[in-house]
C-alpha cells in the first residue's frame, strides 16, 4: 500500500516539477547548434517565478473569460497529466474510456484558450486561434487512430491499459502498427505544442505565429500560468510517444521512474534537434503534414484488421 | 382516489396541448388573455405528459389503452412504454419552456397579425409529437406525424409576409411530402408482410424477405425528418427562418422523431443483417462531418446551429448502429452501449441546442440581426444570455464537464469495443471513431468562433449599442437548460439508470441474454467524479487568479496590444469568417465555398468588398438546378392545361375508356 502511495507522489512530483526542464533542455540543444552558450537549464523556473511575482495588465475589452482561459487551461492540462502512465506505471486516475475524458479536457482548454484570445478583440490573436483552432481538427483523429490501434493491440479501453506495464507485449504482436503510432504521436507532438516545423515559439513577428501570438495579450501570473500549462502539455504529450516507443513495463519499478526522466529529457534534446535542423513551414503547408500524419496512424489501423 | 395511468394522462397532455392556442384565437388582438391562457394550458400539459412518462419509466403505470375506432386498418391503440416515456419527456419539457420563452420574445401585442397563429399551431405541433411517439398503430401514428408536419410548417412560415420565410417552408413542405411518402411506403409493405398495421405485428414482418425494403424506406422516410445527410435539404432554412423558440423545439425534439421511428424500427428486428449497422454508421460519419464543415462555413447564427443538428443526429446514428452491430452479432455490450449513447445523445442535444437556439434568439431579439459579423461583445450587454450560450457551446462540443460528453463516451466505448473485439469488416467500422473525434475538434473550432464573434471583443457594428439583457421569462428557460446540462454530466451515474430501462425495452423479447446495467460497463461514476473535481479546481484557480489580478493591476485602463497601431476601430478585430477561412478552405471539396475577391488595380484603387458565401451543396447545387430542368420540362405539358371545365371532363372521359378497353 505504502508503495503505492510512494509512486503516486513520484508521478505528482514529476508532472508538476519536470515540465519546464524539458523547455530548459530545448533551449541548450538549440543553443548549441547556434554555437550559443544559451540559458542556464533552469530558465524556465526563473521566468516563471517572476511572471507568479509581477502584476497584471488588463485590457478594457477583456471579460473574466481572458482569466478563464489561463485557469481552464492549466487546470486541464493537469488532467490530462494524472490520466496518463509514465514510465510504465498505472496513472492516479484509470478507468476504460479515460482517453476519451484526456482528448476532451484538452479540447476544453484549448476551447477557452482560443476563447480568452478572441476576448481581446485584436486581430492578431484572433489569426491564432484560428490557427489553433484549424490545425488541431487536424491531429484529433491522428491521436485517436493510435488509441483505435493501442486498444485493439492490447485489448484495453483504459491509457493505463495501453500505455503503461503491458505495452512491451503488445510490441512483439503488433510492432509495426505501433511503430507507426509513435511517427504519427510525434508529429502531433510537434503541432499541439507549437514547435517547428508547425510554429516557432522564439519567433518575434505576430504574424506568423500561433500559440505565442494568442497569449500575447497576457502578461504576469496569467501568463505564468499558461507558459506552465504549455510546458506541462508537452510533457504530456512527451509521456505519450514515449508510453508506445519505450515498454518499460517489465523493468525495476523503480529504475523505470529513472529511465522515464532520462527519457524524457532525451525528447526535450530530439525536439531541439528538430528544431535546429528544420526551417517553420509555410503555414499552407501545415495542413498537408498533420494529414499525412493521420494517415500514418491510420495504416497502423489497417495493419491491425484482420 | 383516481388510478393513475401512463395513457390516459398523456390523452389528457395531447388534448390540452393541441387547444391550448384556440381560446386566445376568440380573444381580441391586443389583449394578453390570449397568450397567458396558452402558457397555463401548456404548463398543464405538460405536467401530465411528465407525470405520465414518468410514471411509465420508474411507476410501472403504464397500461396499454385500445379503443375500437371506425377508421379502416387503423386501430386507436397507445402504449407508453420506457422508449416512449423517454421522447414524451423530452417533448414536454421543451414545449413548455419554448411557451413560456415565447410570452416575452414572440408578444400578442408586438405580433398582432401571427402571435395567435404561432400559439395555436406551437400547441398543435406539441400534440402532434406526443400522439406519434405514443401510438401503436400505422394509422394513428401517421395522424400524429402529419398533424406535427403540417403545423411545422405553418410555424416556419409564421412570418408569411417575408419571401424567404414562404420559400423556407415551401422547402419544409415539400421535404416532408416526399418522407411520408417513404413513410405510407414503408407501412404498407410492414402490413403487408406483418399481417396488420399494429406495430405489435412488426417483429413478424422483419423477420420476412422484405425487410431490407422496408429498412430503406424507414431510413429515408425518418431519415428526411431527422436530417441526415444528404436528406437535410429543409434543415437549415426551416430551422433559421423559424421563430427561435419553434427553431428550439423543432430542432431540439422534432427532428427526434425521426429518430424516435428508427429506434422502434430497429427495436423490432430480432436478427438485423450486418449492412443495416454499417449502413446506420455510414450515414452518421456522414452527416457528422459534414454537418459540422457547412456550420463552419456560415455566417447566420441560427442557420449555423441548425447545421449542427445535422453533425448530432449523425452521433446519434452512430450510436444506433453500434446498437445494431451488438444485435446482428449477438453481443449485448454492445447493443447497451449504442442505445444508451444513441438515447441518451437524444435527450442531450434536445436541450443543448434548445438552449443554444434560445439564447441565439435572446441575441436576435436584442439587436435584430442573425448575422454574426455584425455582432460582438455583447457579452458587457447581455452576461446572462452570454453564458447561457456559453453552457450551451461547451455541452455540444462534448466538452467535460457537461451532459454532451457522457453520450459521446458511450457511443465511444462502442466504437471502441466493436473495433477491439471484432473481425475483419468490424474493424473497419470501428475506423468511425476518429471521425468522431474530427467532429469533436470541428465543433469546438466552430463554437468558439461564434461565441468570440457574437459576445466577446468589441461591438463590429451599430446593431448592438441597444442590446439589453433579456427579461426573466426568457431567462429562467435558459437557465433551466443550462442546470440540466449540468445535472446529466455531474450526475450520469443516476441517468444511467434511467437509460438501462430504456436499453431494455429496446433489446426487449429479442435479447438472447440480460443486458448489463450500465453502470457495469461505462464508467459513469468516474468520469462524473472527475468532471466535478474538474470545475472545483477551475473555479478555485479562475477566482484566485482573478482576484490577484484585479488586487494587483498595474494599469487597469489599457487597450488590447495591437503593436503600436495608431488608430484601431473594432471593424479590424478577426470576424467569423475570418476565423473560418482555413477550415473552410480544407473542406473546400465538399463545402464548395463561393467567393468574391477584391481586385485592387492602380494605385488609387475604387473601393472594393470580399464576401464569402457557403450554399448548401445538396439544396442549391443540385436540388434546384435539377428541378427547375423538370420543370421546364413539364411546361411543354402547359397546352393541355387550358382551364376549360369541359376540356377536363373530356381527359376524364378519355380516362376512363382507356382504363375499360385495357382492362
Amino acid at each position: 500500500m505504502t508503495v503505492a502511495y510512494l509512486h503516486l507522489a513520484i508521478h505528482l512530483a514529476l508532472v508538476f516539477l519536470l515540465p519546464p526542464l524539458s523547455l530548459g533542455v530545448i533551449n541548450k540543444t538549440k543553443a548549441l547548434f547556434a554555437g550559443r552558450v544559451g540559458p542556464p537549464l533552469l530558465q524556465p523556473y526563473y521566468d516563471m517565478a517572476k511572471l507568479f511575482r509581477k502584476g497584471t495588465v488588463l485590457s478594457q475589452t477583456t471579460t473574466w473569460v481572458f482569466l478563464a482561459g489561463p485557469a481552464v487551461g492549466l487546470v486541464t492540462t493537469i488532467l490530462a497529466a494524472l490520466l496518463i502512465p509514465l514510465g510504465g506505471h498505472h496513472a492516479p486516475i484509470a478507468f476504460d474510456g479515460d482517453f476519451v475524458l484526456f482528448a476532451y479536457a484538452l479540447g476544453l482548454g484549448r476551447f477557452f484558450t482560443i476563447a480568452a484570445a478572441l476576448d481581446t478583440g485584436s486581430a492578431f490573436e484572433g489569426m491564432g486561434g484560428a490557427r489553433e483552432a484549424t490545425f488541431s481538427c487536424l491531429a484529433e483523429p491522428a491521436v485517436f487512430f493510435g488509441f483505435l490501434v493501442l486498444a485493439r493491440a492490447s485489448g484495453s479501453y483504459s491509457l493505463s491499459g495501453m500505455l503503461g506495464p503491458t505495452v512491451a507485449t503488445t510490441w512483439s504482436s503488433a510492432g509495426a502498427a505501433l511503430g507507426a503510432v509513435v511517427v504519427s504521436w510525434f508529429v502531433v507532438l510537434l503541432a499541439e505544442n507549437s514547435r517547428i516545423p508547425f510554429d516557432d515559439p522564439n519567433t518575434h513577428l505576430e504574424l506568423t505565429m500561433i500559440h505565442e501570438v494568442m497569449v500575447l495579450d497576457h502578461s504576469g501570473p496569467p501568463f505564468g500560468m499558461i507558459l506552465y500549462g504549455a510546458a506541462m502539455k508537452l510533457f504530456v504529450f512527451g509521456a505519450m510517444v514515449l508510453g508506445v516507443a519505450m515498454p518499460l513495463g517489465g523493468m525495476d519499478p523503480w529504475a523505470s521512474w529513472g529511465v522515464f526522466v532520462a527519457a524524457t529529457l532525451l525528447l526535450a534534446i530530439a525536439i531541439g534537434v528538430v528544431e535546429s535542423i528544420m526551417a517553420r513551414l509555410r503555414l499552407p503547408q501545415v495542413p498537408s503534414l498533420l494529414v499525412a500524419a493521420c494517415l500514418i496512424s491510420a495504416f497502423g489501423a489497417v495493419l491491425l484488421v484482420r | 382516489m383516481v388510478e393513475l395511468v401512463s395513457e390516459k394522462l398523456l390523452i389528457a397532455s395531447i388534448v390540452l396541448a393541441g387547444f391550448a392556442g384556440v381560446p386566445g384565437l376568440f380573444r381580441p388582438r391586443d389583449g394578453r388573455a390570449g397568450e397567458r391562457l396558452f402558457v397555463g394550458l401548456m404548463t398543464l400539459a405538460g405536467v401530465c405528459a411528465c407525470l405520465g412518462a414518468v410514471g411509465a419509466l420508474a411507476l410501472g403505470w403504464s397500461n396499454e389503452l385500445a379503443v375500437t375506432w371506425l377508421v379502416p386498418g387503423g386501430q386507436l391503440v397507445i402504449r407508453v412504454d420506457a422508449i416512449s416515456a423517454m421522447f414524451v419527456l423530452q417533448i414536454a419539457v421543451l414545449a413548455v419552456l419554448g411557451a413560456w420563452y415565447g410570452l416575452e420574445y414572440w408578444p400578442q401585442r408586438g405580433h398582432r397579425d401571427n402571435g395567435r397563429k404561432l400559439r395555436t399551431f406551437f400547441g398543435a405541433v406539441t400534440a402532434g409529437m406526443l400522439l406519434l411517439v405514443i401510438a401503436r398503430n400505422a394509422v394513428l401514428f401517421l395522424v400524429g406525424w402529419e398533424i406535427m408536419a403540417a403545423s411545422a410548417f405553418l410555424l416556419v412560415s409564421t412570418e408569411d409576409e417575408k419571401p424567404t420565410a414562404r420559400e423556407v417552408g415551401f422547402v419544409y413542405l415539400l421535404a416532408t411530402r416526399a418522407g411520408t411518402l417513404c413513410l405510407f411506403a414503408m407501412f404498407a409493405l410492414l402490413g403487408a408482410a406483418g399481417g396488420s398495421l399494429s406495430f405489435d405485428a412488426w417483429p413478424r414482418a422483419l423477420a420476412s424477405p422484405l425487410r431490407d425494403a422496408i429498412f430503406v424506406l424507414g431510413l429515408c422516410g425518418f431519415g428526411l425528418k431527422a436530417g441526415l445527410m444528404p436528406l437535410h435539404i429543409w434543415l437549415p432554412g426551416a430551422h433559421a427562418n423559424a421563430p427561435s423558440h419553434v427553431s428550439a423545439v423543432m430542432s431540439g425534439v422534432l427532428i427526434k422523431t425521426g429518430i424516435y421511428g428508427l429506434v422502434r424500427l430497429t427495436a423490432s428486428c430480432e436478427l438485423p443483417p450486418l449492412w443495416w449497422g454499417y449502413a446506420l454508421i455510414g450515414a452518421g460519419v456522414v452527416s457528422g462531418v459534414l454537418g459540422v464543415g457547412f456550420a463552419i462555413g456560415q455566417h447566420d447564427l441560427k442557420r449555423l446551429l441548425a447545421y449542427h443538428s445535422v453533425e448530432n443526429i449523425g452521433i446519434i446514428c452512430l450510436g444506433l448502429g453500434v446498437a445494431l452491430l451488438g444485435r446482428s452479432l449477438g453481443r449485448p455490450g454492445l447493443v447497451a452501449l449504442g442505445v444508451a449513447g444513441a438515447l441518451l445523445h437524444v435527450w442531450n442535444h434536445g436541450l443543448f441546442k434548445a438552449l443554444l437556439f434560445l439564447s441565439a434568439g435572446s441575441v436576435l431579439h436584442a439587436t435584430g440581426t442573425r448575422e454574426i459579423d455584425r455582432l460582438g461583445g455583447l457579452w458587457r450587454r447581455m452576461p446572462r444570455t452570454g453564458l447561457a450560450f456559453l453552457v450551451g457551446a461547451v455541452a455540444i462540443c462534448g466538452l467535460p464537464p457537461l451532459n454532451g460528453l457522457i453520450s459521446e463516451l458511450l457511443v465511444y466505448l462502442g466504437l471502441f469495443r466493436t473495433g477491439a473485439e471484432g473481425g475483419g469488416p468490424w474493424m473497419a467500422v470501428a475506423l468511425a471513431a476518429p471521425a468522431l473525434a474530427l467532429v469533436g475538434a470541428l465543433a469546438v473550432a466552430c463554437f468558439v468562433k461564434v461565441f468570440g464573434a457574437v459576445f466577446l471583443g468589441n461591438a463590429r457594428t451599430s446593431d448592438t449599442e441597444r442590446a439589453h439583457e433579456c427579461g426573466p421569462t426568457m431567462w429562467v428557460p435558459m437557465a433551466i437548460l443550462g442546470g440540466t446540462c449540468a445535472f446529466i454530466g455531474l450526475a450520469a451515474p443516476l441517468v444511467a439508470r434511467v437509460l438501462d430501462v430504456g436499453v431494455n425495452a429496446w433489446a426487449g423479447a429479442a435479447a438472447t441474454s440480460p443486458m448489463p446495467a450500465l453502470n457495469r460497463i461505462a464508467p459513469l461514476v468516474w468520469v462524473s467524479a472527475t468532471s466535478a473535481a474538474l470545475l472545483v479546481a477551475i473555479a478555485l484557480f479562475g477566482m484566485r487568479l482573478a482576484r490577484r489580478a484585479r488586487a494587483r493591476a498595474a494599469a487597469p485602463e489599457v487597450g488590447t496590444w495591437d503593436c503600436g497601431y495608431a488608430a484601431p476601430t473594432s471593424r479590424m478585430q478577426y470576424t467569423s469568417s475570418s476565423f473560418a477561412e482555413l477550415l473552410v478552405g480544407l473542406l473546400a471539396p465538399a463545402l464548395r465555398p463561393s467567393q468574391h475577391s477584391p481586385r485592387l488595380a492602380g494605385p488609387f484603387p475604387a473601393p472594393e468588398g470580399f464576401h464569402s458565401h457557403v450554399p448548401d451543396t445538396v439544396l442549391d447545387r443540385a436540388l434546384r438546378p435539377s428541378f427547375s430542368f423538370v420543370a421546364r420540362l413539364f411546361g411543354r405539358l402547359r397546352p393541355i392545361q387550358r382551364g376549360n371545365v369541359h376540356l377536363y371532363l373530356l381527359y376524364i372521359l378519355g380516362t376512363l375508356v382507356v382504363l375499360l378497353l385495357w382492362r
